[in-house]
């Protein structure tokens, strides 16, 4: 298929690896930030192409993951309720809360339903007057401006049967909390290719300075995860700091205007919890006070219920990129996609989800 | 009476849809409740239909249910589908299907326009696949206790060779041939389900393989085992096989054809073609040694015209399915839990 194929050529990979190799003299931790890129690292075995130097570690850019399970909890609380349709993008639907998921409410009569776009849920609140529609507004700075403008045409189309739950993250303050940490062992990032796409990278030339930390704003497909891993080693090989595009067939460095102003309308920066990680500051997005009315939250009158992860569960050591999910004692044994026990298994773009699903038992798939 | 149900109901109490996807959940229903009920011989063989004896005779026979939306889709009906699924079931035993039955659960207000095309979809695809539709049952429900229409069909078939066509058959370094390109039946209805509209569209691969399967079991090529892709896809039924077979199977990932409009499709909706479903699609494991002559069988037959092979059953950890990605590196490729979700970026 043309613009991906090429993106997937075994021989241009393999000739990038061996690059790699030729310019690495030591050994460098480098976190991809966002699932996606996660997910094709380890469906592909790109890892497995690298020289034993180059240690990948998954890094938290996964919104299905890192939605706290209070979040969870609500979104529960509400699409139970006879009157309320929830909509959700598919990948939400499986997260089990503290005691079932959506799909499950879904089994017991609730009406939860799967979409395409937050403006698809705007839609079913258009059909459907007499019922409250909410949409679960995940997502990183990627999926932001569409559920923005799903918030904009309601409130201009004066649709008051629709309201969003916002569990917005973004990269940066991410980043940044993991960079500060003591034990960090990330030496250089991938930056997600998409967000980027929307923000443009400026936000992170300040976090590379600051850190001494390369950053390169990198694609999804193989070819895209290796070039953005060779650029990266490049920069920590001859001592620069910098933060490159990869992925410029996309990115621009300001990024995408219009959505950037869309975002800025409908949303401001709020302090957000992480699954896994824990509250990190000005690190989400919420509405503003002009869009209020389209809080779910504040219209369900949630009781906000605080939920306990399970302690086994090692999830924030390796969205913190300080373990990989083999280190984990619970992997694959009590903590399986079917009954996960923490962040990085919950969807299929966590690093341990990844992990179970393309290399449980690493030793037999090489023989 | 032993009345305490083996399903793990603490993690789930209700049936979810997901127990019906043809993944894990689904494996895990069948043997911890309907294995457990009815073990017997014939059912043992999780094969697609049951190979029974009956006097001098060997018999093929099977029934599936029909729970299609929409009824009505690109490239076929749930009248089509169940005719061509029963059929193929019946097929992949290497049978000779002749009998069906059908069963129609109608809910009320169905217009009766509907069901007269339904069953008129129904006829072209038995006198296509050469079968009868000899008895039946028609039952309504409520408005709002089903969904429009829901088609039951039965079939039974004449096994007319001395072959094991089985999972237990197959063997180190046999060859896995497809008869074609992946996927397009489940992204035909999910276009149409949800109303997504590609630059071309996409039509189900709906089809009776009865007709191709016969003219390679009447070649007198060893056909090992034989299993068409439905639900689950072509990843669904490779570990099955693996499973039952416990031998490990390692695929190409570059070798599996997928139509271009379907792996556009796929990408958008972050979902593996490997994984969606077919309707006229089906594998087999024949020994290396005659795979260029299955290969020239099947090529010649409309229904086989993009065959070729996939993978080999190799050496490697029984039970296992492996895949050489698109870069070369290999990796697992395991059974979903229940459908593909589309993700959220």
């Amino acid at each position: 298929m043309k613009y991906l194929d090429e993106y997937r050529d075994q021989a241009a990979c393999q000739e990038y690896a061996r690059a790699i190799t030729r310019i690495t003299t030591r050994s460098w931790t480098i976190m991809e930030i966002c699932g996606g890129q996660t997910h094709s690292i380890v469906k592909y075995g790109i890892d497995e192409l690298l020289p034993d130097k180059i240690i990948l570690v998954h890094g938290p850019g996964c919104p299905v993951c890192v939605t706290p399970l209070e979040l969870i909890e609500k979104a529960i609380e509400i699409a139970e309720r006879p009157e309320v349709i929830f909509c959700s993008f598919g990948d939400m639907l499986r997260v089990p809360g503290s005691t079932k998921d959506l799909l499950s409410v879904k089994a017991s009569g609730g009406d939860v339903r799967i979409v395409y776009s937050p403006l698809d849920a705007l839609k079913v609140a258009r059909d459907n007057p007499d019922k409250e529609v909410v949409f679960f507004a995940v997502g990183f700075e990627t999926t932001a401006p569409a559920n923005a403008m799903a918030v904009f045409q309601a409130k201009q189309q004066d649709i008051k049967n629709f309201s969003i739950l916002v569990s917005h993250v973004l990269v940066p303050p991410a980043i940044e909390a993991i960079l500060s940490a003591e034990d960090n062992l990330v030496q250089g990032f991938l930056a997600a290719g998409h967000v980027c796409a929307v923000m443009g990278y400026t936000e992170y030339e300040p976090l590379a300075k600051k850190y001494n930390v390369p950053i390169v704003v990198t694609g999804f497909e193989p070819l895209d995860i290796l070039q953005g891993i060779y650029m990266t080693v490049k920069q920590l090989e001859e001592g620069r700091v910098a933060v490159e595009n990869q992925y410029s067939r996309a990115v621009k460095r300001e990024g995408n205007d219009p959505a950037k102003n869309l975002i800025t309308e409908i949303f401001e920066v709020v302090p957000r919890k992480w699954r896994g990680v824990g509250e990190i500051p000005l690190s989400g997005l919420g509405l503003r006070e002009a869009y209020r009315a389209f809080d779910a939250e504040l219209r369900f009158g949630l009781s906000g219920k605080s939920v306990e992860e399970p302690a086994e569960c090692i999830s924030g050591t390796i969205l913190r990129g300080l373990k990989k999910p083999f280190e984990c004692p619970v992997f694959g044994t009590v903590c399986t996609p079917e009954h996960p026990l923490g962040a990085t298994m919950v969807s299929s773009e966590g690093a341990c989800a990844a992990y179970y699903r393309y290399r449980r038992i690493q030793n037999q798939v090489k023989s | 009476m032993d009345f305490s149900c083996p399903l793990p109901i603490n993690n789930y109490p209700q049936i979810l849809l997901a127990h019906g996807g043809g993944g894990k959940l689904m494996h895990e229903l069948i043997e911890k409740i309907f294995m457990t009920s009815f073990a017997n011989p014939a059912l043992e063989t999780r094969h697609d239909s049951a190979v029974l004896n009956l006097g001098n005779s060997r018999i093929a026979f099977t029934t599936d249910s029909y729970v299609v939306h929409p009824i009505f889709f690109p490239g076929g009906d749930i009248g089509t589908l169940a005719i061509n699924g029963t059929v193929n079931d019946l097929a992949m035993s290497g049978a000779r299907p002749l009998y069906l039955s059908a069963g129609f659960i109608i809910e009320e207000g169905l217009p009766t326009e509907t069901l007269w095309r339904v069953a008129q979809s129904m006829r072209h695809a038995a006198d296509a696949a050469g079968v009868s539709l000899v008895t039946g049952d028609t039952k309504v429900v409520d408005r709002g206790k089903g969904d429009g229409l829901f088609i039951n069909t039965a079939g039974i078939g004449i096994v007319e060779h001395n072959l094991t066509i089985a999972p237990s058959s197959v063997a180190l370094g046999d060859l896995i041939i497809i008869n074609g390109d992946v996927g397009r039946h489940g992204i035909a209805i999910m276009a149409a389900r949800e109303g997504l509209a590609f630059e071309s569209e996409i039509e189900s691969d709906c089809a009776p393989l009865n007709g191709i399967v016969l003219k390679l079991i009447n070649s007198g090529l060893r056909v090992h085992c034989l299993r068409d892709l439905t639900r689950g896809g072509l990843a669904t039924t490779l570990v099955e096989i693996a499973e039952a077979s416990h031998l490990h199977i390692n695929i190409d990932e570059r070798a599996i054809p997928v139509r271009e409009d379907v792996q556009g499709a796929c990408e958008i909706m972050g979902f593996d073609p490997i994984y969606v479903a077919n309707e006229g699609r089906f594998i087999a494991f024949v020994p290396e040694a005659e795979a260029k002559k299955v290969l020239d069988i099947l090529v010649s037959d409309f229904q086989g015209m993009g065959s070729c092979v996939i993978g080999r059953v190799g050496g490697g950890a029984p039970g296992l399915v492996t895949m050489k990605s698109k870069i070369g590196v290999n990796r697992i490729v395991d059974m979903l839990s229940g459908e593909q979700l589309p993700r959220i970026c």
